[in-house]
């Protein structure tokens, strides 16, 4: 064991984020009321900070903080621009619906607080640490979904909250009976622990351990609070619900998947692509009919995760894993933020039908709705596209070709849906889109879209650096 | 200059969506007319420099995602040439064709000319995940031109074309990752994997790549019994849109046989060729049959191309026959094959553009609602019965020239399959006539649609401008095709050498 590390500064966008919160809140409680978009400021200068010394630390070799608790390796530091960065877009699409509003500070800081939460899960190396990350992503979250304190925005509150209290409860209690197999909490312990601990514990604990991160996730078997949520919260909480906690719950299974179980005498590799197959086939089932338009993203947003799970289950066994794993996260962030941000920039728009005569209205804004939506189908030469490539690779590497297989039908179930949003989006008669809309939003949409297309023909670079 | 090649017509779109709103339909035309025709020069340029026996030529490297294997490289030898320069004399017909569309005519130039950088890209990509990109993109670009100036049921069937190209780009790129992990070092570039025939001696994995990679293919070329995608595409397509839709894409399939599965999986491909002869001659009975039951003018050529598609499934199904057939009755089967791809393109681009002006006319594409058209306009007639006299493979056109090499190459092999597949011939001559016969011959009668206009106009200037040289380079090519096969055949040749390994 190395000794005991404590350096603060290996943890900087983590302190930055958090200081940031804490301060806002101090801010904003002096701020008159038209002046809180200080706060908001403050919020995105912590999150370029951050992004920055992450980036920094990138370059430098993996260590690992307080004691082996938190781990600065490639997947915390893409973990941590791609949370940061995705923060930013959400920052971005809150700015103009927030203004003046009661609670503009609140919502900021329960933002950032958010984020922090993902941030630790990505991170942690150490089951305690990953239960702290959970319930610190989670709380301000189940506020967030009820920000608007309407009645949809309750409900969706409520459903998030219950089910989150009950995974809540029952990663607890998995952590505690692999705590009791394992007599440890860090992973390098635990995974030599478990190579020979009775099979029947291991399972137990993990079954609980997974039902948490998976809620996180928004994955199948603990997906049933994602379309409510996204449907019953404001899209700019939509936005987040839907990418910033995946972040932090992927990376964590992942490095589950590479240290704990490695070894361990569960079927991890198994587990997990089941759970993956079953991610993308109901997501994608669940999505066909659907009339509300961030009802469709939440839906996308279930089988997207089924991908994600993809590299997850060969964690380890390929090498192509981590890569794959870190770019389509990086990849699917961008492009589900800016098919939101397009739904941010039209609030009045909620069906697919609403769309219809967008093109002829705004151009740009319907390209980068066309673009991100034909991006989460994995539509070259768009980023997903290079994360889908990245992911089959890794699971037939693995020996999970049918996986694959069952992948890339999916992708083509899922151009029903994405296409019922695109058709009247570009089609040219009928009534036009609400011509109302805010201009950060759609300055969002455009940027998460540039990124997305940027990020895609120029992976080489990125994915180099993951490898 | 294969890069300027391909990209210049996506930089000439781009810069159409920088000109005002207000500027008039007649630029965008003019603009479209003009990039079409410095494209047909551009790679006329090239097949003047191109050296008939000297390999890959014009190749182009660069680094694009180093760590995942892909690289950017383009390159044209005697698979390939041919297909570029169908590509951009097919895209300058539809440019002409189209001098009189109104309706949002920048973004109908934009979308073509987009779509002919897709086109390009394919036929030079050296790299399978280019290439994949290339064949994504022309889905996608396709799509939007059946959805937004198709007919009536334009949308229905834009999706299932969608939906079935799709399914089997996926397969393809499943049977790419294949290739991919099979390959030491993990790469994607095809001269490569060509080099490397990664999957020798692994006969499990290579009939599962070998069956990802032609199912993919057979979806897009279409072949029996993945076609069924074809028909409504075509039919609700706008006219210039099923010229390139049946002139270029379908070769995308074909053309990726000769140049993907083939080289790369020799041994599965000489394993599993009987099926494909099987396919293929399915394809060519299936295609006429159903052709010979059809009253609607543009779906009956829409399945005449199943047929067609039939006959080159056949010919890289024979080529990879055993051993005892003589080598150069097989380099004739694949000669023909891209021969046909060709002779194919030209034929079906200037009928599908002839169904177009028959619709423009009547409104119909019905056969049963038109008599005696020859009368009104016998320059049309013409046109429309050379061009299916060519179809049929009447001597003197290239498509004789195609079918023949074909048949003779295929016989010594496959001279069942052969045989059955020659009377596919006689199903398309037949249908070809009933159907001259029926629109072009007797008293005069045109449809009585609503808002028809009565009179049949014949052929306008900018309709022949588009029509005649396909038929005139098709004729050229059936009495002296020399130019063309002297590109072709060494490059078939390497490819049987390929195939031999």
């Amino acid at each position: 064991m190395t000794e005991m590390n404590e350096n603060p500064l290996d943890l900087l966008p983590e302190v930055l984020l958090a200081a940031s919160a804490v301060l806002g809140l101090l801010l904003g409680s002096w701020l008159p009321r038209v002046r809180q978009w200080i706060v908001g400021l403050l919020a995105a200068v912590a999150c370029v900070a951050g992004i920055v010394a992450a980036s920094v630390a990138a370059g430098k070799p993996t260590v690992t903080a307080f004691g082996e608790a938190f781990a600065v390796d490639p997947v915390t530091s893409t973990s941590r621009i791609v949370v940061l960065g995705g923060t930013l877009l959400v920052l971005g699409v809150s700015f103009h619906p927030l203004q003046g509003d009661p609670r503009e500070t609140e919502f900021y800081v329960l933002l950032q607080l958010a984020a922090l939460g993902a941030l630790m899960m990505a991170g942690t190396q150490d089951l305690l640490l990953l239960a702290a990350g959970y319930l610190l992503a989670s709380i301000p979250a189940y506020t967030l979904a009820g920000f608007r304190k309407d009645g949809p925005g309750t409900e969706a509150a409520l459903k998030y909250y219950v089910v989150g209290a009950l995974s809540g409860v029952l990663i607890l209690t998995g952590i505690t009976i692999l705590y009791a197999t394992g007599r440890g909490t860090g992973y390098p312990m635990l995974g030599e622990a478990f190579r020979d601990a009775p099979q029947a514990l291991i399972a137990t604990g993990t079954t609980g351990l997974l039902a948490g991160v998976l809620f996180k996730a928004g994955g199948v078997p603990a997906h049933f609070w994602v379309p409510d949520a996204v449907q019953g919260s404001s899209p700019p909480v939509a936005a987040l619900l839907t990418t910033i906690p995946k972040i932090g719950a992927l990376a964590a299974l992942f490095r589950l998947g590479d240290v704990v179980f490695a070894d361990s005498p569960l079927p991890w590799p198994a587990l997990v692509a089941v759970l993956s197959a079953a991610s993308m086939t109901l997501g994608n089932l669940g999505a066909f009919f659907q009339q509300d338009v961030k009802r469709l993203l939440a839906y996308s947003t279930i089988s997207q995760v089924g991908y994600l799970l993809m590299p997850v289950a060969v964690a380890g066994r390929a090498d192509l894993a981590q890569q794959a794993l870190l770019y389509y996260l990086a990849a699917y962030t961008v492009t589900n933020l800016g098919a939101f941000a397009v739904v941010c920039a039209l609030p009045r728009a909620l069906t697919p039908d609403d769309y219809r005569g967008l093109a002829k209205e705004r151009p740009l804004l319907a390209a980068s709705l066309v673009i991100c939506l034909l991006g989460l189908v994995g539509t070259p030469p768009t980023s997903v596209f290079l994360g889908k490539l990245e992911a089959f690779s890794a699971a037939f590497e693995g020996g999970y070709a049918w996986l694959a297989a069952l992948a890339a039908a999916n992708t083509v179930a899922s151009l029903f849906y994405y296409l019922r949003w695109i058709v009247p989006a570009v089609s040219r008669s009928g009534s036009s889109p609400p011509p109302e809309g805010d201009r950060t939003a759609r300055v969002t949409a455009y940027t998460a879209t540039a990124v997305s297309l940027a990020l895609g023909i120029a992976g080489g670079p990125v994915l180099g650096a993951l490898a | 200059m294969l890069s300027a090649l391909v990209f210049a017509p996506t930089a000439v779109a781009l810069l159409l969506f920088a000109l005002p709103r207000r500027t008039t339909p007649r630029v965008f035309r003019a603009v479209w007319v003009v990039t079409s025709a410095l494209e047909l020069a551009l790679v006329i340029a090239v097949w003047a420099g191109y050296e008939a026996e000297g390999g890959m030529q014009y190749e182009q490297r660069a680094r694009w995602i180093p760590s995942a294997g892909v690289g950017y490289h383009v390159g044209a030898d005697g698979l390939s040439l041919p297909l570029l320069a169908l590509t951009c004399l097919l895209f300058l017909a539809c440019a002409l064709y189209s001098l009189r569309e109104g309706r949002r005519i920048r973004e109908f130039a934009a979308l073509f000319l987009f779509l002919q950088t897709t086109c390009l890209g394919l036929f030079a990509a050296l790299d399978l995940i280019l290439f994949f990109v290339f064949f994504d993109l022309s889905i996608v670009a396709m799509y939007f031109v059946i959805a937004g100036w198709g007919h009536q049921q334009a949308a229905r069937a834009a999706l299932k074309f969608f939906l079935y190209t799709f399914l089997g780009s996926l397969a393809l790129l499943l049977g790419f990752i294949g290739l991919y992990l099979a390959a030491s070092p993990h790469t994607f570039d095809m001269v490569e994997l060509t080099e490397q025939n990664p999957l020798a001696g692994r006969s499990v994995h290579g009939a599962l790549v070998l069956l990802a990679v032609v199912v993919g293919l057979a979806v897009k070329t279409p072949t029996v019994p993945f076609h069924t995608w074809l028909p409504p595409a075509h039919v609700e397509a706008p006219a210039a849109g099923s010229a390139i839709l049946a002139g270029v894409l379908l070769k995308m399939g074909t053309y990726g046989f000769v140049r993907i599965a083939m080289p790369m999986l020799p041994e599965a491909w000489r394993r599993y060729a009987l099926v494909l002869v099987v396919v293929g001659v399915l394809s060519v009975l299936h295609g006429a049959l159903v052709a010979l039951a059809q009253t609607d003018f543009k779906r009956m050529v829409a399945y005449t191309s199943v047929n067609h598609m039939g006959y080159v499934v056949l010919a890289v199904g024979a080529g990879a026959a055993a051993a005892d057939s003589s080598e150069q009755a097989r380099s004739l089967a694949v000669t023909g094959a891209v021969t046909q791809m060709v002779s194919h393109g030209l034929l079906t681009g200037a009928l599908f553009l002839l169904a177009g002006v028959l619709y423009e006319r009547g409104r119909t594409y019905d056969m049963g609602s038109y008599s005696g058209v020859a009368g009104a306009a016998p320059a049309f007639a013409a046109m429309t019965g050379v061009a299916a006299f060519a179809s049929l493979g009447l001597p003197g056109f290239s498509g004789f020239i195609a079918e023949f090499q074909i048949f003779t190459g295929s016989l010594g092999p496959q001279p069942l399959a052969t045989t059955l597949a020659v009377l596919g011939i006689l199903l398309t001559a037949g249908l070809f006539l009933r159907a001259l016969r029926q629109v072009f011959t007797g008293p005069l009668r045109l449809p009585e649609a609503p808002g028809t206009p009565r009179a049949f106009p014949d052929i306008r200037a900018h309709e022949s401008l588009a029509v005649v040289p396909l038929l005139v380079l098709a004729l050229v090519l059936g009495v002296a095709p020399r130019f063309l096969l002297d590109v072709i055949e060494p490059a078939s040749r390497s490819v049987l050498e390929l195939l031999a390994r």
